[in-house]
């Protein structure tokens, strides 16, 4: 007898032989890489290693020249465009913060709420209730209640990535996608930032890029060390961090 | 519009602004109308006119702010869609010339006569009804502006390359129009206009009427404007403008937002130029020149863009100092002064006057309450860092 519906795997994400070049480069080479749902997973790997270009695949802004990248097993995400990808549930933080600047921090997660999107309903949009709750709950969340009314130019670096993650919390997707969240963070806020992706994990799928060893070691997740546009090693941070390869190209004698 | 989205719209500026235009809508024809010729307060016909064709390029601001102000689509060709605007409503006039053309031709226009045309093209067939040239005031200029926004946002694209395409969808229909065999007059365009609606177009009377309309057209205009751009669609439209791609991630599909705001825009160029024609009295090919274009923009700029009262604040203040300049021994030098005031302007007042005025109204509003806070913790506050 056959499985109940179509899923060609179980995981929420799932890359097989995907390869993208620029030019001639290597970008991304015979990449297979699966996500669970509900896990967290850390990607580590040099510059160059292909990380955000692959971050760009799953979210539409590139599209491979080969392979496959399927989102909760069925659907196939190297046809859609990033409008798309974003409203099946898959959200992004960039590795530079990028939020609203001119806008104030209550109205950057408004256009991050995973509402009606069209014309026609932002036009006649009126708020509600539940909107305003779940804004509340949000800035409660990264601590910014206070900052709501401010603009988010204004905001310091720390407190412009989490709003960038209160936005990917506002938008609620399945599968989060959080390029180098600690970047220029004090310690405190490093430390404060991986209690939220903990807590953010409960709920959500997660990938984080991140350098920051110390902060990988303190999320406590599975590690994928990319070289070269491939996996080179996947494991816990002790595993990982043990290989002699990944000691060679990335963390150094 | 929905009441909600009414009452939200309006803030303080924007009362002030619509309390200005109403009264001069209402004033100014009165006071021209009723008062006696010579009499201090009356407003000569000759002003009228004048000021009427300001209003009418305020609303070509308004239309420019609402795409460039708020979504970053800086236009260089939105004087197209105005001269559109403006020769749906020629057509309209020109049919209601009938035998009193030089030719006496009831159904051709004397140009066409000219030209030995026997029958009037298919595309003029329609314009002796009002509503149907109404009609077309709207839909030409936006069914442009939807189909090259389609082609162009679907495109993605963005910035000078996308100014530099609507510079020559304009100096296109610049050249197109410039044609006899096209069928809109040709280099003399439409003019010799006879009445409009009935009434004899030179009278004092439909002068006066076009100034309040066009009052009235400013602000609906407005109002249009600002229930738009205080809609969460507004708050859509500055994210698209200030992070494009961060907006796509989060689901808002960019090109629809961008094509509806154009198309919208468009269309109130179109009106602008509709109230334009009747009131100049001559639509002509030199309406389309890139350069007409470019000083829209020069008026949102000097004004604020991203105001909506400084763009329409603008368009009034270039074209007084234009009107002031070009009839003196200064007239030479005019485009020389344009230009210097818009380097002044982008050197010395980037936001322009109503923006730098909002700004500096917002630091003496911040500044208040920070210095009694200041005082009361004895001088216990963060330094504040210099932007």
């Amino acid at each position: 007898m056959n499985v109940m519906d179509t899923r060609v795997t179980s995981a929420m994400l799932y890359l097989d032989g995907v390869h993208v070049s620029f030019d001639g480069f290597h970008a991304i080479n015979n990449l297979s890489l699966t996500l669970e749902p509900g896990e967290m997973r850390a990607i580590i790997g040099p510059n160059g290693a292909g990380k955000t270009t692959m971050m760009d695949i799953i979210t539409g802004k590139t599209r491979p020249d080969e392979g496959t990248v399927l989102f909760d097993g069925v659907t196939d995400l190297t046809r859609l465009d990033e409008t798309r990808i974003a409203e099946l549930g898959i959200g992004r933080k960039f590795q530079k913060p990028t939020v609203f600047e001119s806008q104030t921090v209550q109205d950057n997660l408004l256009l991050a709420l995973n509402v009606d999107h069209s014309v026609r309903g932002t036009l006649f949009w009126r708020g509600s209730k539940a909107e305003s709750e779940r804004i509340d709950k949000v800035l409660e969340t990264i601590r910014l209640t206070d900052a709501r009314n401010r603009l988010a130019g204004s905001l310091s670096h720390g407190q412009k990535q989490w709003l960038e993650i209160g936005m990917l919390l506002a938008q609620d997707p399945k599968l989060l996608l959080v390029d180098e969240p600690v970047a220029g963070m004090t310690d405190v806020e490093t430390h404060l930032t991986a209690e939220l992706l903990k807590e953010i994990n409960k709920t959500h799928t997660v990938m984080v890029v991140e350098h920051d060893m110390t902060f990988v070691r303190e999320l406590g997740v599975k590690v994928t060390c990319l070289h070269e546009g491939a996996v080179l090693a996947e494991g816990t941070i002790d595993q990982v961090s043990s290989n002699e390869r990944v000691i060679e190209v990335y963390l150094g004698r | 519009m929905t009441p909600h989205m009414l009452t939200r719209s309006l803030d303080r500026g924007a009362a002030i602004f619509l309390a200005i235009v109403a009264a001069c809508g209402i004033l100014i024809p009165l006071s021209n109308l009723l008062l006696p010729a010579g009499s201090f307060l009356q407003v000569p016909t000759y002003l009228v006119a004048l000021w009427g064709k300001y209003v009418c390029y305020a609303i070509l601001a308004l239309s420019i702010d609402l795409i460039w102000g708020y979504c970053g689509i800086l236009s260089l060709g939105h004087g197209a869609f105005f001269a559109l605007g403006g020769y749906a409503m020629g057509m309209y006039l020109m049919r209601q010339i009938g035998t009193r053309g030089v030719y006496g031709n009831p159904i051709l226009p004397d140009f066409m006569v000219f030209l030995n045309w026997q029958k009037l093209p298919w595309y003029w067939h329609g314009f002796d009804m009002f509503w149907f040239a109404a009609l077309m005031v709207l839909f030409v200029p936006g069914l442009l502006a939807f189909c090259f926004g389609w082609l162009a946002f679907r495109s993605r694209v963005t910035g000078v390359y996308l100014s530099i395409i609507t510079q020559a969808m304009t100096y296109a229909l610049l050249l197109a129009f410039f044609r006899n065999d096209f069928g809109f007059g040709g280099n003399n365009g439409l003019t010799d206009f006879k009445d409009i609606l009935g009434f004899n177009v030179q009278a004092e009377g439909t002068r006066a009427a076009l100034f309040a309309l066009s009052c009235l057209a400013l602000i609906f205009s407005f109002l249009i404007c600002r229930s738009v751009v205080s809609s969460k669609l507004g708050k859509v439209l500055i994210a698209i403008r200030d992070a494009e791609s961060r907006s796509r991630f989060l689901g808002y599909r960019v090109e629809s937002y961008k094509l509806f705001v154009f198309t919208l825009s468009a269309c109130m160029a179109g009106v602008a130029g509709a109230l334009y024609v009747p009131q100049v009295g001559i639509i002509n090919p030199s309406e389309f020149a890139p350069g007409n274009s470019i000083e829209a923009v020069i008026w949102v700029a000097v004004g604020g863009r991203g105001t909506l009262v400084g763009a329409a604040l603008g368009a009034i203040v270039v074209n007084y100092a234009k009107t002031f300049f070009t009839s003196g021994v200064l007239a030479p030098y005019w485009l020389f002064m344009l230009g210097a005031l818009f380097i002044l302007v982008t050197l010395l007042l980037p936001k322009g006057i109503v923006g730098t005025f909002n700004a500096w109204r917002e630091a003496s509003r911040e500044r208040r309450p920070a210095a009694a806070s200041a005082a009361a913790e004895d001088g216990v506050t963060e330094p504040k860092m210099a932007e």
